[in-house]
């Protein structure tokens, strides 16, 4: 069993890879790559992703074959993927930070700057919030509603079609958290950073067969 | 709800802790990995390393204690000292830290912070800001552990920081630094008050209420602490207890999970 951890030269893929190591069993070999070859080859796929969208996207793009070896692999072959922060933004149909920019297209919805009821409310929304609704998924498995997970975004996903929410949070108004269908999972939260209930998250992935 | 920070801070000169906890049962002690571990399972929100070596050729110390920490704690992890140029930055990332706190080089040159943000994006960037009162409601920017006067006013270069693309404002007063005499609050708050972005509030903490008059009162995101933990006076435990009990909100230390 091959995961792949798609590099496309953004933010730190040591710690997600360290992560996703610790939570793999024996038989599960993690890979930190930007081979579309590597991805084709993947049992499941993990898109990391921080920084501006547009510039995530680019980044992505500037990398000969990947993304359609990302799309091949997850709607084609209907893989297990997972994205994360901003790899989990551009499963969206578009999003709007630093001018609009398409996504995968995945998940029917904007990805729009957060704009909470409150204005004492910083932006970004950086630190530990827990969750306030979470479907029952198995990816969501021993998680659930009150789990602690750290977040550090200022735009969120806002889906057309509320049953691929999967999990939300609360500032100053309901924040996606969690999105999803099919063979796809993504978090707006970071699992490798959020101890044990980002760990339990990891593992449930690396477990999943959708 | 979003919960205020507890974030433990650990000197670190040629690779090992100068402060740190005087935790017994560690192997090693003066390793900043070990001590990470602890605050790991102590249920701290996030840890920050800064960096005092004074030599350059010992740099390198420094990105495999990062590397190594990012193997076994799975918080986030802010690493500050002598960051200077946008390399600084891509190596401690590829190290494994999620945030890079920029101090000295962010006054020499404002444009370094735009520099940085545009590069890596501003949620992993913060500027570590060192403040002294200069006159009542006046605090302004010193350099060099506080021996350097700049003449810049404090609230004015936080919100130029900000504008750049700074996504943190960690601000430390060297009025009250190592005293205990708890956070300079009216700076702490004119700060938080004037810029969109998280403050977390540094120097001075010796009291558990310290802590909680640094959001109450000081209208911080997250407070800092190095010698209160590292001497073994309080746990992270008895922090969030008490803070929680003022009416701050905070994560509990087992992460909130039933499965924890």
């Amino acid at each position: 069993m091959r995961t792949v951890i798609v590099d496309y030269g953004s933010g730190n893929l040591h710690s997600a890879a360290k992560a996703f190591e610790r939570m793999a069993a024996p038989d599960q070999h993690i890979l930190v790559s930007d081979d579309p070859t590597e991805v084709a080859r993947a049992d499941r796929i993990v898109l990391p992703g921080v920084g501006a969208y547009a510039d995530c996207r680019a980044g992505l793009m500037r990398i000969d074959g990947l993304a359609e070896a990302i799309t091949d692999a997850v709607i084609g072959a209907g893989r297990p993927f997972l994205g994360i922060c901003v790899g989990m933004q551009l499963m969206a149909t578009v999003g709007e930070e630093h001018g609009e920019t398409p996504g995968f297209g995945w998940i029917p919805g904007r990805v729009t700057a957060i704009t909470p009821d409150d204005p004492g409310l910083k932006v970004p929304h950086m630190g530990w919030n827990d969750l306030t609704h979470c479907a029952d998924h198995p990816v969501l498995k021993n998680v659930g509603v009150g789990a602690y997970c750290y977040f550090v975004h200022s735009f969120h996903l806002r889906t057309d079609t509320p049953d691929t929410c999967l999990a939300q949070a609360d500032y100053g108004g309901p924040l996606t958290a969690m999105v999803g269908r099919d063979n796809m999972v993504g978090t707006q939260f970071h699992p490798e950073k959020s101890q044990a209930p980002g760990l339990h998250l990891i593992s449930n992935f690396l477990n999943w067969k959708p | 709800m979003l919960t205020v920070r507890v974030i433990p801070c650990l000197d670190v000169k040629d690779g090992r802790v100068v402060k740190g906890v005087n935790f017994v049962d560690l192997r090693d002690a003066g390793d900043p990995v070990e001590q990470a571990k602890v605050y790991d399972a102590a249920g701290a929100d996030e840890l920050t390393f800064l960096d005092i070596t004074a030599s350059s050729d010992n740099r390198d110390t420094l990105f495999d204690v990062v590397s190594r920490t990012a193997e076994v704690a799975f918080m986030p992890l802010t690493v500050g000292g002598g960051v200077r140029k946008v390399d600084d930055i891509r190596k401690l990332l590829l190290a494994g830290a999620d945030k890079v706190s920029i101090n000295t080089a962010a006054v020499k040159r404002p444009d370094f912070v735009k520099e940085a943000a545009e590069r890596f994006g501003s949620q992993c960037i913060t500027v570590a800001i060192d403040a002294k009162s200069v006159a009542p409601g006046r605090w302004e920017i010193f350099t060099h552990g506080g021996r350097e006067a700049t003449g810049i006013d404090t609230v004015a270069f936080a919100e130029q920081v900000v504008s750049l693309g700074a996504g943190e404002i960690l601000l430390t007063s060297m009025d009250r630094d190592g005293t205990k005499a708890g956070f300079n609050l009216p700076l702490t708050r004119a700060i938080a008050d004037a810029v969109s972005v998280p403050v977390v509030a540094s120097g001075g903490v010796g009291t558990l209420d310290h802590m909680v008059e640094g959001v109450t009162e000081g209208h911080a995101s997250a407070v800092l602490a190095a010698s209160i933990f590292h001497f073994g006076e309080f746990s992270i435990a008895q922090v969030k207890a008490h803070m929680a009990a003022a009416g701050v909100p905070v994560r509990p230390v087992d992460g909130g999970t039933a499965a924890a």
